[in-house]
């Protein structure tokens, strides 16, 4: 076989291996990005999706958090304007999770058949974070 | 100021587009006077963005807020090195600073090229002013940066805290540096595809802006990770964070490029390789700021959603469409001068390196994309977070880092049984024995028990190569060894420059193994009360909580907690965490509150302390206490990375032996492609 040859047959090699794990790891770790309306529909339509690792990203709903600080516990409740989803959290969230405002967040978790989302992980995203437009200051 | 601002930002523009007109046309061929226009023409650009620079940074600096800009990331109170922070921080702001380096690179390309290249400087000038022009276009059509609000606040909003942090002053411009110095030498691609110069002349023309793009960003990398890791508080330094992954993508297609050109240089092969990489690195850098910038993709970095986004994706796709197009009709023109010999050989080993890095390339930007990919073809956005890039990406970098100990030492052409064992018996024993130690002490993480292995193989191969190179040093002209190490590596930079880069990279993998050892526990604490922690090497470390203090500096109130930290009973000292909350010099809050980690950094491990806010204001404190292996070396390794590209682009390289080691390959013909 000329080295040509060989090397195409490495390189093949290579690139598959490169696509069947990227393919595999697609699979095993991929998480759905849904919102609470497509959660509550997808759950009501399959009920596989309770207890399913997902992500949701909404808003959450001012006055609605509740923090226990000896426990580390933080429950409240997000929402995309039509669904509701109450959440609860147990560690530390990061400093751009606050009450001040309607803040975006990104929940990861599963919906429990209670219909309390247990997170995993929360990440706050706030959109005055970079970017900000001064208001008239009477 | 805000006038002569836009009107600077104007005359830039026309500029930029007769530029870019000219050079595509042709229209200078035989005309030298043209040519010496042209050329002209690129520093009047740059002169233009200068004014158009100084105008915004005069209104920051004279706290001007009736300028939207400067209302917006900069108040009263805002401590100086940060004004001058300040006029990247935004996106306006850094669509200039992005024009204005531009520009500068685009000049240093004019005045610096050496005369033999100098038939390329036209078409260069057209390329870099084209996208010169496409940066001006954003602020003239999208979002300019002296744009005035209807009424003047008193005072701005100041800059967001996290980006109060040394390293945000730093980090963003060296990696926009890297990226922009990129257009350098795709601008010469293109120049040698559009010139019919295919010879390997363009590849000499490039070699030190390769090299400096490869730096500016390996350096804004690093700053990155370094400012995530004390300003973010999670405790890491990398989340594949999409906007972290479009900083890497364009590094690792420069590095696969900085390997590939040398086996163009020596054997004549990898031709069209080696144009698609360029052009693919300025596609990732233009495709990095377009995901940084639009927020296609949810990210913590991104900037605001805006319509400018959609500038940059437009410019991406006519760029890699007008590129590839390119590339294809001088597709016959870039054969080959000689064929693959053997799969045993530095040219199949640099050959699988590249494939490697492209490999992870392509990983990375399946991951990032994955969402919108999905969404498209699914209907459903299907995410994948750092599981996903370290599976796939962990074996993959472990290859290429075997790769690392493989390449520069095999023989070109086709390497024997007897250079094999010659090269690489040492290193390997090295390797193995590091192996048994570990196996014997009981470490059983499979991904970095092999990446400490293969690390101390490369680190072994290296050692070697200095080893024998001061040994024939010594031997040929009797100096004495540290005199001989200094004008081995003096005389042979590129060579020795590229080592001392390796040990860095190696460095890198045996830190980035560390982190899997990492330990972190919550804790809610009293005064008084304290908490241990198990660190990794086996000491027992006790954190006690000794209170939280309240006071008012400059721009912020601060609620410090600090801690007793003692290792196996033995104190180590007190460490402190802050809660900050900026405030504007009206004592009014801006932004959320953010956290000061305290951090101890060791040679073993680093111990990282964040304090996470008080229990209904009192003094029980929550905390995370983490320690993170070896992350000390991650810093260091990018250091002596710095050193070792330094030592490569160092002036007056050592050319004439470069050639002896070409020749004792192979004669290969460099030139005459081209008829």
């Amino acid at each position: 076989m000329k080295a040509g040859h060989k090397f195409l047959l490495g390189a093949v090699a290579i690139v598959a291996a490169v696509g069947f794990m990227i393919a595999q790891g697609v699979k095993e770790t991929g998480v759905y990005f849904l919102t609470p309306t497509e959660l509550a529909e997808k759950s009501a339509a399959d009920s596989s999706f309770l207890n399913a690792g997902v992500k949701v990203g909404a808003k959450v709903v001012p006055g609605s958090i509740r923090r226990d600080e000896s426990s580390r516990q933080i429950d409240f409740v997000i929402s995309d304007g039509s669904h509701q989803i109450p959440v609860t959290y147990r560690g530390l969230v990061p400093d751009t999770f606050t009450d001040q405002q309607e803040i975006e967040v990104i929940v990861e978790g599963r919906l429990g058949r209670d219909g309390v989302f247990q997170a995993t992980d929360v990440l706050a995203k706030c959109g005055s974070r970079y970017e900000a437009v001064p208001e008239q200051q009477a | 100021m805000t006038l002569l601002g836009q009107f600077a930002l104007w005359a830039a523009f026309l500029l930029a587009l007769w530029t870019a007109a000219v050079g595509f046309s042709g229209a200078w061929r035989g005309r030298p006077e043209l040519v010496r226009s042209l050329r002209r023409a690129v520093y009047a650009i740059l002169g233009a963005l200068l004014v158009a620079s100084a105008a915004l940074w005069y209104g920051i600096v004279t706290h001007d807020f009736n300028i939207e800009y400067v209302a917006a990331y900069t108040s009263r109170n805002l401590p100086k090195p940060y004004l001058i922070s300040a006029f990247w921080a935004g996106q306006k702001g850094s669509l200039l600073f992005w024009a204005a380096v531009l520009g500068i690179f685009s000049a240093l390309a004019q005045a610096l090229t050496p005369k033999r290249h100098e038939g390329l400087l036209p078409h260069v000038a057209a390329v870099t002013s084209v996208t010169t022009a496409f940066f001006i276009a954003v602020m003239l059509f999208g979002d300019s940066p002296f744009a005035r609000l209807p009424f003047t606040p008193p005072d701005g909003r100041g800059l967001n805290p996290q980006l109060q942090n040394v390293g945000m002053v730093l980090h963003p411009p060296m990696l926009y540096l890297g990226y922009i110095s990129i257009t350098i030498p795709f601008a010469f691609a293109i120049a040698a595809l559009l010139s019919r110069r295919l010879d390997a002349g363009w590849l000499g023309a490039i070699r030190k802006w390769t090299l400096v793009s490869w730096l500016f960003l390996s350096v804004g990398i690093v700053l990155g990770m370094w400012w995530a890791y004390v300003e973010l508080g999670w405790g890491g330094y990398w989340a594949w964070d999409p906007v972290e992954n479009a900083s890497f993508l364009p590094w690792l297609t420069m590095t696969a490029f900085l390997h590939s050109v040398m086996i163009q240089e020596k054997r004549g092969m990898l031709k069209r390789w080696n144009v698609a990489l360029i052009v693919a690195t300025f596609l990732l850098s233009i495709f990095g700021t377009f995901i940084t910038r639009s927020g296609v993709i949810a990210s913590v970095h991104s900037f605001a959603q805006s319509g400018v986004g959609y500038f940059f994706l437009a410019f991406l796709v006519a760029a890699g469409i007008l590129s590839f197009t390119l590339l294809y009709t001088r597709w016959p023109e870039l054969e080959a001068e000689t064929r693959l010999e053997s799969t045993v050989s530095r040219e199949a080993a640099f050959l699988f390196n590249n494939l490697l890095l492209v490999g992870i390339a392509f990983s990375v930007l399946w991951g990032t994309l994955f969402p919108i990919l999905s969404e498209w073809l699914q209907g459903t956005k299907v995410t994948v977070g750092p599981p996903f890039f370290n599976r796939v990406n962990v074996p993959l970098g472990l290859a290429l880092l075997a790769l690392t100990g493989i390449g520069p030492l095999i023989a070109w052409r086709k390497a024997s049984g007897a250079n094999l064992r010659r090269q690489f018996a040492a290193s390997a024993t090295v390797g193995l024995a590091v192996l048994a130690a570990l196996l014997a002490s009981g470490m059983r993480d499979g991904y970095a028990i092999l990446a400490l292995t293969l690390a101390a193989f490369v680190a072994g191969t290296i050692v070697q190569e200095f080893w024998r190179g001061v040994r024939a040093r010594q031997r040929m002209h009797g100096e004495a060894a540290p005199l001989a190490l200094l004008r081995l590596v003096g005389r042979n930079r590129r060579r020795y420059g590229g080592y001392i880069v390796h040990v860095g990279i190696v460095m890198m993998f045996a830190a980035f193994a560390g982190m899997a050892f990492k330990v972190d526990q919550e804790a809610t604490l009293r005064p008084g009360e304290s908490v241990a922690v198990e660190s990794p090497f086996g000491h027992t470390l006790t954190f006690t909580h000794l209170g939280v203090s309240q006071y008012k500096a400059l721009n912020r109130i601060v609620s410090a907690a600090t801690v007793q930290v003692a290792q196996d009973g033995r104190s180590l000292g007190v460490m402190k965490s802050e809660k900050r909350q900026h405030v504007d010099s009206f004592d009014r809050p801006t932004f959320e509150p953010s956290t000061e980690v305290g951090i101890r950094s060791g040679l073993r491990e680093d111990i990282y302390v964040v304090y996470a806010g008080s229990v209904g204001g009192t003094e029980q404190a929550v905390y995370r206490f983490t320690v993170n292996p070896l992350v000390w070396w991650v810093w260091f390794a990018g250091f002596v990375l710095v050193i070792g590209a330094f030592v490569t682009m160092w002036p007056g390289a050592s050319a004439p032996n470069e050639r002896r080691q070409a020749q004792s390959g192979y004669e290969v013909p460099l030139a005459g492609v081209r008829s």
